[in-house]
């Protein structure tokens, strides 16, 4: 396998291509996701959440802010906040869960806990990329993710031995994401030059079967029913395939931005 | 742990603190990987603490207005680089020494579990504390409790 570094003239068109998409993929899960967590800003059960979900919001902003500083660098085009603001909803790559609005604690601590393991299980498998620049932040995102899952991991089985009310609304919340997962498993059209090009070390079948085996021991502990298999996604966000609600964040999100992108801060 | 840093551009960064800890300089954090002058351009490589620290950007400017103030130094150039990626290993004894003077507990070494993370008090230095949070008023900190004066206090992650 060829190691790649930025800026490198060896790398092939098809090469650039599925690594662009792969950092699409993560750059834009990172940036929905954390901007959810930052809605919750004022409005956590308590101060402790209210700091604790700012603080990843920040990680999470953070990881996309890399990943799109990446792209800028491998692309040559436009700038990383460029990337981040100004592209339509058709050209996001984000599952379609990260995407969705928060709902209730339970909803947003499901939510979180899922897209965390599948966070993990995705880094683990860049762990040892052939482009040289994603395995190092890589390297480096991996120590801070550690933090959200043991943090969400805690939640979520707390909420579920809790019992009563706290179990039952974890409960609906699983049952109901289970069949918007889909298409968090997907590495879009060019899976196979992901793998071929040892970009990635796993494909999507394998990220869920390790997926599973993490989440499946949570369950246990919390006391919920396994919801089964995970259907086909009806929709694919690795393919721009996305809910009115992505388009609502991103009007949110860029807001600022838009009133003005010349704008130096 | 600093490696390849000018020792007469070192004297200068130890000037750079942390715009949050302005006790502790970069170099004292091990945020400093590299720093070396070729002819009027001092190269500089900075390992941030985490990938999203709004820090960052202020550091850098520190780091621009210091050295771009010494004789024969025309352009100052400052990468962010993730190698090697920082860890807390990287803060120097004085770096932890100054870290408790200002209040937040330095991480704990020789970390053996996950919730293992638990600093002795920066305030009366009694151990067994408890985690309050995970998460702090930084990324690299967490809030933790101690059951001796009975009050709060910051410490930084173990990363």
């Amino acid at each position: 396998m060829k190691v790649h570094d930025t800026a490198d003239s060896t790398i092939s068109p098809a090469y650039r291509k599925a690594l662009a998409d792969l950092l699409y993929q993560l750059a834009d899960d990172e940036l929905c996701i954390g901007h959810r967590d930052s809605e919750w800003l004022g409005l956590a059960p308590d101060i402790e959440e209210d700091v604790a979900f700012s603080s990843i919001a920040q990680d999470e902003v953070g990881h996309s802010a890399f990943f799109y500083e990446r792209l800028a660098e491998l692309e040559g085009g436009d700038s990383a906040d460029a990337l981040a603001f100004c592209r339509k909803a058709r050209e996001r790559k984000n599952a379609l869960l990260t995407e969705e609005d928060n709902g209730d604690w339970a909803r947003t601590i499901a939510r979180h806990f899922f897209y965390d393991t599948f966070d993990g299980v995705r880094l683990e498998a860049l762990a040892e990329s052939s482009y040289q620049p994603l395995a190092r932040g890589v390297a480096k995102i991996r120590r801070e993710e550690h933090y959200h899952h043991l943090h969400l991991h805690l939640w979520f089985t707390r909420l579920g031995t809790a019992g009563g009310e706290a179990r039952e609304r974890l409960n609906r919340a699983a049952q109901e994401l289970w069949p918007r997962l889909g298409d968090l498993f997907s590495l879009g059209l060019r899976e196979e030059t992901l793998l071929r090009e040892g970009i990635i070390a796993c494909g999507s079948a394998e990220l869920q079967r390790r997926w599973e085996e993490r989440v499946r021991p949570a369950f246990t502990t919390a006391g919920l029913v396994w919801p089964g298999e995970i259907p086909a996604p009806a929709q694919d966000g690795r393919l721009g395939e996305h809910t009115p609600q992505l388009e609502e964040l991103l009007a949110t999100l860029s807001e600022v931005y838009a009133t003005d992108p010349a704008a130096r801060w | 742990m600093v490696d390849a840093v000018d020792p007469r551009l070192r004297e200068v960064l130890q000037e750079v603190k942390d715009p949050e800890i302005p006790t502790v300089s970069i170099l004292e954090l091990g945020i400093v990987t590299r720093a070396q002058q070729k002819k009027g351009t001092v190269h500089v490589e900075l390992t941030p603490t985490f990938v999203g620290c709004p820090a960052l950007d202020m550091i850098r400017g520190g780091v621009e207005k210091r050295l771009g103030q010494l004789d024969g130094v025309e352009r100052v150039v400052v990468d962010f680089v993730m190698d090697p990626p920082w860890t807390s290993d990287r803060i120097t004894p004085e770096g932890r020494r100054k870290l408790e003077g200002f209040g937040i507990a330095p991480p704990k070494e020789r970390v053996t579990g996950p919730f293992d993370i638990i600093p002795d008090c920066p305030y009366c230095g009694a151990g067994e504390g408890a985690i309050h949070n995970l998460f702090g008023p930084t990324a690299c900190r967490s809030i933790f409790y101690c059951r001796q004066c009975n009050q709060p206090f910051e410490g930084m992650k173990p990363v």
